[in-house]
């Protein structure tokens, strides 16, 4: 019963995911003084592609037409691994935060190698800075991990992300604050957005997500799409999971705070991109060091408390 | 020791890393400006009962530190028409890393040190860990400008410190050591002023060479 709970909320979620680029948009563009597309842009964007064919290029192999599946794949089985109704996960193991961080990379392999199948220098050129700063954003992510588990001892995705965060945040706020602004941050890169890369822009000097998939087409730029939605939504709900510990409440109660705090999350994606500038890619790896010292930092802290 | 002098804590180790991290000489100074604004702060938060010798140190700290400090360095650095930019001898990555090893040395070190410590071992900490991260800014800093940033970063961590004593030694040698400070960053500044307008350089590299360039 708790299971079919479980996925029925999964599957609640991964439906919305599409709405909160949308949001992000429409911050973006009512910050910036325009009024900007609908927020359910996407399902349409969705819907088109969906129906329309798909173009490959001579010169690209298997690997090409794997990916867009592989990286979507990846995305909603590490979706599965979240506690996303407050109490669990429809997938959970001990150590289960390795396979998350695990799957992300692999998507990301995928997608990089289709990147590099297609020949193209440009989309070479997008590899190569989204496996960098993929690697930067890894050390990030286990440290804040690392924190999560040290707090609650456990590894589980389930635990580190569900109950016992309530006394943790009780005992030991401050650490758990610098774990939220790191998550924040490197959910901003590897959501590719606004300061790390730009969504927006198409040149393909100045980015790094959306280069790699310019020879995508058809249903596999949708699922690519999609797939981007769902990532930008499993790392919000991590955030919402950590900031707002639902343990006590009600099965509604919880799931309309997680849907709050994934608008509110998107908002202030939102807003950042409407009031930084993208940084230049040598400030980049300075940006996100910053945010694996400042999970280091919380590790510290809870060490010695 | 309440959660909120803990935060505050740590947002004074915060403010270490954003001058170990910035390019920018003017956020490096807000920076240090912030760092005295919350060490100001500390000792309200740190004891539970208020006395006006906490209030008056609270209000000074805040108009020396915050305020004072940080406007005369900014003055220094418009009327020496110093290049707004930090000089790292140390890149801007590898001092963050740097700086991030030795807060973990401070925090792994604190709890071992046999002191008579009040209001826990965070404060024994974050006093270290400032010392040392002024130590790096100090030693990796090109421009006389950010050396004075470190110095100020390493008395903060002296005042954190002197605040685990502060229920055994007088609030008289904690404005004291205020004083020196001020004297000390006054003097400071108008030498940087004098190197600038002579030389026309604030790198301290440049005191090494007994030739004139």
């Amino acid at each position: 019963m708790t299971v079919a709970i479980q996925v029925l909320v999964l599957v609640m979620v991964l439906a919305l995911a599409p709405l909160f680029p949308g949001v992000v948009q429409r911050t973006k563009s009512l910050l910036t003084g325009r009024r900007g597309p609908p927020v359910l842009q996407l399902y349409a964007d969705l819907a088109k592609l969906w129906r329309k064919g798909a173009v490959y290029s001579a010169t690209t192999s298997l690997v090409f037409r794997l990916a867009p599946a592989i990286f979507a794949g990846t995305t909603l089985v590490a979706a599965c691994l979240l506690p996303l109704d407050g109490g669990g996960a429809p997938l959970r193991f001990a150590g289960d935060v390795v396979a998350f961080a695990g799957l992300l990379a692999l998507g990301r392999f995928a997608l990089v190698l289709a990147a590099l199948d297609t020949g193209s220098s440009f989309e070479g050129m997008g590899a190569s800075r989204e496996a960098t700063f993929g690697s930067l954003v890894e050390p990030g992510l286990f440290l804040c991990f690392a924190a999560l588990a040290i707090a609650t001892s456990s590894t589980s995705l389930t635990t580190m992300l569900g109950r016992p965060l309530a006394a943790v945040w009780t005992a030991a706020a401050p650490a758990l604050v610098l774990v939220a602004a790191s998550l924040f941050v490197l959910t901003l890169a590897e959501n590719g957005r606004v300061p790390v890369d730009d969504p927006a822009t198409h040149l393909e000097l100045t980015m790094i997500h959306e280069v790699m998939v310019l020879d995508h087409s058809g249903p596999d730029l949708a699922l690519i799409l999609y797939a981007g939605a769902v990532k930008l939504t499993v790392f919000g709900a991590m955030l919402v999971s950590l900031m707002i510990p639902r343990g006590g409440l009600g099965l509604i109660v919880s799931v309309a705070v997680l849907v709050a705090g994934l608008t509110a999350m998107a908002v202030a994606v939102g807003v950042v991109e409407a009031v930084m500038a993208r940084l230049r890619l040598i400030r980049i790896p300075q940006f996100l060091v910053a945010a694996s010292v400042l999970a280091t930092f919380a590790i510290m802290l809870l060490l010695s408390a | 020791m309440t959660q909120i002098a803990s935060s505050l804590l740590l947002l004074v180790v915060l403010a270490d890393f954003v001058v170990l991290g910035t390019s920018r000489m003017s956020t490096c100074i807000r920076a240090i400006g912030v760092q005295g604004l919350l060490l100001a702060g500390l000792p309200v938060f740190l004891h539970a009962e208020w006395s006006v010798h906490m209030a008056g140190l609270a209000l000074g700290t805040a108009a020396v530190k915050a305020v004072g400090l940080p406007w005369f360095l900014s003055w220094a650095i418009r009327e020496a028409n110093v290049r707004r930019e930090v000089e790292p001898l140390v890149g801007f990555v590898p001092s963050l890393l740097i700086g991030a090893v030795m807060v973990a040395g401070s925090f792994a070190v604190a709890p071992t040190l046999p002191l008579p410590v009040q209001g826990g071992t965070l404060l024994v900490a974050v006093a270290l860990s400032n010392v040392l991260t002024g130590l790096v800014v100090l030693t990796s800093r090109l421009k006389a400008v950010t050396q004075v940033v470190g110095y100020l970063m390493l008395e903060n961590g002296i005042y954190v410190f002197g605040l685990t004593q502060t229920q055994r030694v007088p609030f008289l040698l904690e404005l004291g050591v205020l004083l020196d400070v001020f004297v000390g960053v006054f003097i400071m500044g108008i030498v940087v002023f004098h190197i600038n307008r002579e030389f026309d350089s604030m790198s301290s590299s440049h005191l090494e060479e007994l030739r004139e360039p």
